[in-house]
């Protein structure tokens, strides 16, 4: 193996490098050096090259050099850095885990509100270190769309070690993955770590949802992440129902509008008619299939206004929620979200109506002098529990 | 000598010590005896005593002998306020026009010589061009041993460096940062540095602490009498507050300025009645780096999460009510505090009675939205701010004076119920650091930041680690605010109240706001960004943290390399 190592580096270039790593290895005869600079060497210098040391020991790395730069990265993003810069040179073992967070071992729910998703990009530890605190049902942590080619199997590590490493408060734990055979690598490196929910893009046909989800349960056993997969594609729209029904660990529906809009050559507007065939789709084998149907991203993170109208709008289509790239958007994401004092009045109406129907052991739901369905009085009960989510109502 | 052989150059010293005495001025002030008790304490110049919160100060600074801090509220100066010569209208030209050729003519008309204190002023922040000037026009005159006295250095003064290297500053009594900041800290100064707050800065000049010989005020419009104010022209940046002290209290007063009108220059904040001689230039500064055209709201999560916090924080404490005060400057998190309030303000259907600013234009918005009765203005941080102040009555400027002073018959920041303010640390005991970096370096001003505490309610706004340094610490590095007037810290990671405040405590119960022990924080941040080492530090103190009262509170000390 040794006769196939070279110099290699990992971490980002450019100026401004903040809360991150760079680490250069260049093969040698002598002993392993370790050269570290830090702007928090006074505090961390031990703690960083003992990190960077413990890596290249697992690794068995005993000579050449390694050049730490650091700019405040914390350990499990120092780990990521050497690790990554390691298996570029051409070493290889099974890799150093940071600490697992005490508030990391959330459990996956899979009936739960999914009005928010936040991505964070997959190879930008710095936003991934609050991105927990805002409140957000979901943090997708992006290995796809956010991560350049050459930096896919640095943000796979990272991502990996954010998963063992950081506690995402109340939010869902997402991550998405790549096409192909990278999404493959993906799915082996952060299945094991508490992964709650896995997106899975531009999926066209149901056999690709099938492949995911018969790779997980090799992977992880039973207790497999959930999947949601995304529709980007005319033939995606055209499948939907049947990808949504494809495997019982569906949990979610979501569409990606950017590649439809672009396949379809009908650009995007702002009134979306271009894609209101394809949402409703969505939504209809969404619901057909028992999972819930979300909605694609606000892109301008500054227009709140248009935002809010964006929210109501694919509420209104039937949408349980949308993506956010900014945590600003969450707030008002989940004020769009709320049902309004009308539907709420009307809501606890049906759910009391319900409760008093089952305490009476009577079969039928009766509001005033109408009948009631059990889907309605689902959908009350739904309604209920994002009024509650939103703050109007006490649990 | 010990003492010598520490701060180096004896001969300079020496210089330092005596060059009060030809003059007689400082005499009037016991500089006599001052004198004879900095030779004494040459010999104990390492001398180091613990005040009343721990810390270990140095006994002696400049050869001046010091009050170690003795707890908040323990000092109680007494005797008489300081003051110049008495002048006479004899001197000065009948027609009232006292304009100089140049500012080295007005130099030398009021007579700067070897040893003197030169005071400047922070209004034209980054921008300023004057205080460069003056140094500079020093150097040419070949004067030596100068104190300088700002009442704040910005980057842009790193210039000075090269007069400390050379000789002609001393020593710098004033905000350190950048690059001066590491030249203090570094040791490289051959006198100590000391710092003060605004309030503080004023203290000491109106108790005779600190004497300035020649103030050199940056005035963006003047009148050839010295009438002086900040409202036009190029430079204008609001106000001149900063500047009225010394302008009251200094020996002599040159006003520079870009923007000569002819008498009265209405109105005046600075009075020509002070003035010795006006100096006209073609530019006392960079008008792009003294306001900023528009003032931009930070956009990073941490911050705005943080500000919301905190308004959220008063609003459900019922410190936001009808009628309340507010202090909130222009800092990133300060400054989107303000747009929270406002919001939260709108919805409640309250107004404040006041708020203090550094004012923007988002504090103008809430003055003409009626949501602020009036402005009390400190300076002013963009065009908006300047105009307000210019055209509405109800948009008022300050002074440390009115604001900030230990020596007045009370000041608006004790009146004002919540002031909200950031710092470098903030330890588990809610003492606050806004000097230094966590290694000791000098990193800020401490502005008025320390007279700020006097509000009702202090509340931090600071995030909980910045790449990967705790803010939180179990002990600030350099002590500049005491940790009973720091009532909370509101982080991105949740709320710190402090115990003392068990009003507050209660006024939470029930909230669904992120209350946390800070001792929690303090353990959670242990866990994200590991157990720091000990940085190293030296017993060589290279600069003083003054207490509002001008007693010693902290010391900066030296950092090798």
């Amino acid at each position: 193996m040794s006769t196939n190592i070279v110099p290699a580096h990992a971490g980002p270039s450019g100026e401004k490098i903040r809360s991150d790593l760079v680490v250069r290895y260049e093969p040698g005869e002598a002993a392993l050096a370790v050269r570290m600079t830090s702007k928090v060497a006074y505090l961390y210098g031990e703690a960083i090259e003992a990190a960077a040391r413990r890596v290249a020991a697992a690794f068995g790395v005993t000579t050449g050099t390694l050049v730490v730069e650091d700019f405040g990265a914390l350990e499990w993003v120092i780990l990521a850095r050497v690790e990554t810069c390691l298996r570029r040179a051409g070493f290889g073992a099974e890799p150093v885990l940071p600490a697992p967070a005490p508030g990391g071992a959330t459990p996956r729910v899979r009936e739960r509100l999914r009005r928010s998703r936040l991505y964070v990009p997959g190879n930008q530890p710095k936003l991934m270190l609050s991105a927990g605190l805002y409140g957000a049902d979901g943090i997708i942590l992006d290995l796809e769309d956010s991560v350049p080619p050459a930096e896919k199997d640095a943000a796979r590590i990272l991502v990996r070690n954010a998963l063992a490493a950081m506690d995402f408060g109340s939010s869902e734990r997402m991550v998405r993955i790549n096409q192909g055979e990278l999404g493959a690598a993906d799915l082996e490196a952060i299945a094991p770590h508490n992964v709650h929910t896995i997106l899975l893009p531009k999926v066209e046909r149901p056999e690709q949802v099938e492949r995911t989800a018969a790779k997980l349960r090799e992977l992880a056993g039973h207790d497999t992440p959930f999947l949601m997969p995304i529709l980007e594609s005319p033939l995606g729209i055209r499948n939907a129902y049947e990808i949504a029904a494809a495997d019982p660990s569906v949990v979610a529906l979501t569409l990606g509008l950017e590649d439809l809009s672009a396949e379809l050559g009908a650009p995007r507007t702002p009134e979306a008619w271009e894609s209101f065939l394809a949402r409703q789709t969505t939504v209809y084998a969404a619901r057909a299939a028992g999972v819930q149907p979300i909605a694609s991203v606000f892109s301008d993170v500054r227009d709140s206004a248009g935002l809010e109208a964006y929210v109501r709008r694919e509420r209104g289509l039937g949408f349980d929620g949308v993506g956010c790239i900014h945590p600003r958007q969450i707030p008002v994401v989940h004020r769009a979200m709320a049902p309004s004092e009308a539907e709420l009045t009307r809501a606890r109406r049906i759910v009391e109506a319900a409760r008093e129907a089952r305490e009476r052991g009577l079969g039928a739901v009766a509001v005033g002098s109408k009948m009631v369905d059990p889907p309605v009085v689902a959908q009350a009960e739904r309604t209920v529990r994002l009024a509650v989510a939103a703050g109007m109502l006490e649990e | 000598m010990f003492g010598l052989e520490l701060y180096g150059m004896p001969s300079m010293i020496d210089r330092w010590l005596i060059r009060a005495a030809p003059d007689g001025t400082i005499l009037a002030t016991g500089a006599g005896a001052r004198l004879r008790v900095g030779r004494e304490n040459q010999m104990t110049a390492r001398t180091l005593v613990r005040n009343a919160a721990g810390r270990l100060v140095p006994a002696e600074v400049n050869g001046a002998e010091q009050t170690p801090f003795a707890g908040v509220g323990g000092h109680r100066p007494s005797g008489r306020k300081a003051g110049p010569k008495i002048a006479t209208c004899l001197d000065y030209p009948a027609d009232g026009d006292k304009r100089a050729g140049s500012l080295r003519v007005a130099l030398e008309r009021v007579g700067l010589s070897d040893g003197m204190v030169v005071s400047t002023h922070h209004h034209l922040r980054n921008g300023d061009a004057v205080a460069n000037m003056v140094f500079d026009t020093a150097a040419d005159m070949g004067v030596r041993d100068l104190m300088w006295f700002p009442s704040a250095s910005f980057p842009v003064h790193a210039n000075q460096i090269r007069h400390l290297e050379s000789g002609v500053i001393h020593h710098i009594e004033g905000s350190m940062n950048g690059p001066l900041g590491d030249y203090c800290t570094a040791g490289k100064m051959r006198g100590m540095g000391v710092l003060r707050s605004h309030g503080g800065r004023w203290q000491a000049i109106q108790d005779g602490e600190v004497h300035i010989d020649v103030a050199v005020i940056a005035a963006p419009t003047a009148d050839p009498f010295g009438n002086a104010n900040a409202l036009d022209g190029p430079a204008a940046c609001g106000l001149l507050g900063f500047a009225l002290a010394d302008s009251i209290y200094a020996e002599k007063v040159i006003v520079v300025t870009d923007n000569l009108v002819p008498f009265p220059c209405l109105p005046w904040q600075i009075q020509g009645n002070n003035v010795d001689a006006v100096v006209e230039v073609p530019s006392i500064g960079d008008p792009a780096k003294i306001v900023s055209g528009t003032t931009r709201v930070t956009e990073s999560p941490d911050r705005l999460r943080i500000a919301e916090l905190a308004a959220r924080f008063c609003a459900e404490t019922g410190i936001m009510h009808d009628g309340f005060s507010f202090q909130a400057g222009a800092g990133g998190t300060t400054l989107a505090f303000a747009i929270y309030l406002r919001d939260l303000m709108k919805a409640a259907g309250v107004a404040a009675s006041f708020a203090r600013g550094g004012s923007t234009k988002y504090m103008v918005e809430m003055l003409r939205e009626g949501l602020i009765g009036a402005i009390l203005d400190g300076q002013t941080f963009d065009l908006d701010g300047v105009a307000s102040m210019r055209e509405d009555p109800r948009h008022v400027d300050t002074s440390p004076f009115t604001s900030y002073n230990f020596h007045g018959k009370g000041y608006f920041a004790s009146m004002v119920d919540v002031a909200v303010l950031g710092a470098t640390q903030v330890d588990v005991d809610f003492n606050g650091n806004v000097v230094t970096h966590s290694d000791g370096r000098l990193l800020h001003g401490i502005g008025g930041w320390q007279n700020c505490l006097a509000a009702r309610n202090t509340m931090l706004l600071v995030p909980s680690f910045r790449d990967r340094i705790p803010v939180i610490v179990d002990e600030v590095t350099t002590l500049c605010g005491p940790g009973e007037l720091i009532d909370v810290v509101v982080t991105e990671r949740g709320i710190a109240i402090n115990p003392r405040r068990a009003d507050l405590l209660d006024a939470v119960k029930g909230s669904d706001l992120p209350i946390r022990d800070i001792h929690d924080l303090k353990a959670q941040l242990d866990r994200i960004c590991g157990v720091p080492q000990t940085p190293p530090s030296t017993q060589d103190p290279v600069a003083v943290v003054k207490w509002v009262d001008g007693t010693v509170l902290d010391t900066v000390w030296r950092i090798e390399g």
